[in-house]
């Protein structure tokens, strides 16, 4: 489904060369859930925007489904980190929800219907018609995530979508994704710095190194299908994966950086911006 | 707290009326410059039943309104087209900055060759005063636009047409509202000046006619109508930024629901 070959990008700029992704390959199959984890810095928004056509590699490729991804590709979507960036303050819910698909040659009626089917997914029908503004973060991420289930793509991308909301709606969002995930067989790419949530939520997990970026490790989960908040979390496969993934990270760390091999825990969780659903 | 300041309002506003009706019934200056504010209001009222005070009115709304339709529009569509073409920004900065500053006024003989005591001398000062206050807001605007709700845009596979209908311009809009009440302000003044200096039919000739005709009541009352339009034209003006605007940070109420 989603090919990346040899992905390399290097950024230019006022004398400074910065390579933020040195070679990266990897393929997500069709009805896949893959998470990226990596290092704070590692370049992971980098190789998402490089799969969403908005940046052009500096060498490599990205295919989706067979074809050359060369700018925005129409079967794909993003959800970002910063809802609140990414939707439209002049825009009500339901409108921010249709605008994409009025690019798509669609009747009305069938737009409506995806608008509607979409925010009753997420669990905001009632929200139709507030403004983004007038909800809360997590709420404002469930509109941007019915957004993107709307233009009914092929591939979903998401960009550490809910590292700017509180743990509690973080674990709900988490149980959203997986839940729409297995009901409507999308494929999903999802980044994060977020070790567990990389666990919780994946098929398979790709460990990236430090910038430069390579693949560290792909490692398969192999929890049940079935997880949950409660149990999945403290079950010891669940640790094992985790402690695995945990020491690979640290494995890149270190291998890269070495003056940092005595440095404290990993700084993993602390952009986390606290926010109340109300 | 809003009926105390509305009250103070009213209460300055009377005292203000009443001190320039007794500075001059006092002595203070003389009744021939300075008329009491009794006289202004009967000359006012004399003014309001002048069909030849409606038709200057209407002169001077016209060449505002035209003048200022006109700005708006090539502003706005000056501002777009320089944002959104590559290079064409960089490209026109010296010239806007070296044209943007010439005083309207300083245009008055051009006009006056061009075009005498038409309509057209007024459009030419009102356009090219209000242009530069608009043309600049929207530059402004346009450079706001988030990266990120472009980066969205451009990833649902919005074109660039639907980029500027949807993206640009609702970010723009919030600096093109505030170029539209500058202008309007500046249109105003402009629109008086071109009749009181060249004596384009309108409001600002017959200032000038009253003056030499030594009708000073009369020419007070005008000015009192110059000073109410401006008024309404900025309460207009706000009343629809509010409207337009309603989604804005300036503006929304922040309700969670």
């Amino acid at each position: 489904m989603l090919d990346v070959r040899g992905l390399r990008k290097v950024y230019e700029g006022s004398g400074r060369r910065v390579e933020a992704v040195r070679d990266l390959t990897f393929t997500v199959d069709a009805g896949e859930l893959v998470c990226l984890v990596g290092p704070s810095g590692c370049g992971k928004t980098t190789l998402l925007k490089c799969v969403a056509g908005l940046l052009s590699p500096t060498s490599g490729e990205v295919l989706l489904e067979g074809r050359r991804v060369s700018g925005p590709p129409p079967g794909m979507a993003v959800v970002f980190q910063e809802y609140g960036r990414s939707l439209f303050p002049w825009m009500r819910v339901r409108d921010n929800v249709e605008l994409p698909l009025k690019q798509k040659d669609l009747a009305k009626a069938r737009r409506r219907e995806l608008v509607s089917d979409a925010l009753d997914a997420v669990g905001l029908a009632d929200a139709a018609g507030a403004y983004p503004w007038q909800l809360s973060g997590g709420m404002q991420q469930r509109v941007a995530i019915a957004r993107a289930l709307a233009y009914e793509p092929d591939v979903l991308l998401m960009d550490e979508p809910f590292a700017a909301v509180d743990a509690q709606t973080r674990a709900d969002l988490e149980d959203l994704v997986r839940g729409l995930w297995r009901q409507r067989g999308i494929t999903i790419l999802f980044v994060t710095h977020d070790i567990d949530e990389a666990v919780y939520l994946g098929e398979r997990v790709i460990v990236l190194s430090s910038s430069p970026t390579v693949v560290q490790e792909q490692l398969k989960i192999d929890l049940p299908d079935e997880r949950d908040q409660l149990h999945t979390r403290v079950a010891p496969r669940f640790a094992e994966l985790r402690t695995h993934v945990y020491e690979q990270i640290q494995a890149a760390k270190r291998g890269a950086v070495p003056q940092d091999a005595k440095a404290a825990p990993p700084d993993v969780k602390t952009d986390r911006i606290p926010r109340v659903e109300g | 707290m809003r009926g105390t300041s509305a009250v103070l309002g009213a209460a300055g506003f009377a005292g203000f009326l009443a001190l320039c009706e007794a500075v001059p019934r006092l002595g203070v200056v003389s009744e021939d410059y300075f008329p009491p504010v009794s006289r202004i209001a009967d000359a006012l009222v004399g003014e309001f039943g002048d069909e030849a005070f409606w038709t200057a009115l209407g002169d001077t709304l016209t060449g505002w309104a035209l003048g200022l339709t006109i700005a708006v529009t090539a502003g706005i569509l000056a501002g777009v087209v320089i944002s959104v073409v590559p290079y064409l920004r960089a490209a026109t900065a010296s010239t806007i900055e070296f044209m943007r500053p010439i005083p309207s006024v300083a245009l008055i003989p051009l006009a006056v060759l061009l075009y005498g005591t038409e309509l057209r001398s007024v459009l030419l000062l009102v356009v090219y005063a209000s242009f530069w206050q608009v043309l600049i807001q929207v530059l402004y605007g346009v450079q706001d636009v988030d990266p990120l709700a472009e980066e969205t845009a451009r990833s649902y596979g919005l074109g660039t047409w639907a980029r500027i209908r949807h993206v640009l311009w609702p970010t723009a809009l919030p600096y093109v509202m505030t170029g539209v009440r500058l202008a309007a302000a500046v249109a105003l003044i402009l629109a008086i000046t071109a009749e009181l200096v060249i004596g384009a039919p309108g409001l600002g000739s017959r200032i000038a006619v009253a003056q030499t005709s030594q009708a000073v009541p009369e020419m007070y009352a005008l000015l009192v109508v110059t000073g109410l339009l401006g008024l309404l034209i900025n309460v207009g003006a706000r009343t629809v930024e509010r409207r337009a605007l309603a989604w804005h940070q300036s503006v929304r109420r922040e309700v969670t629901v």
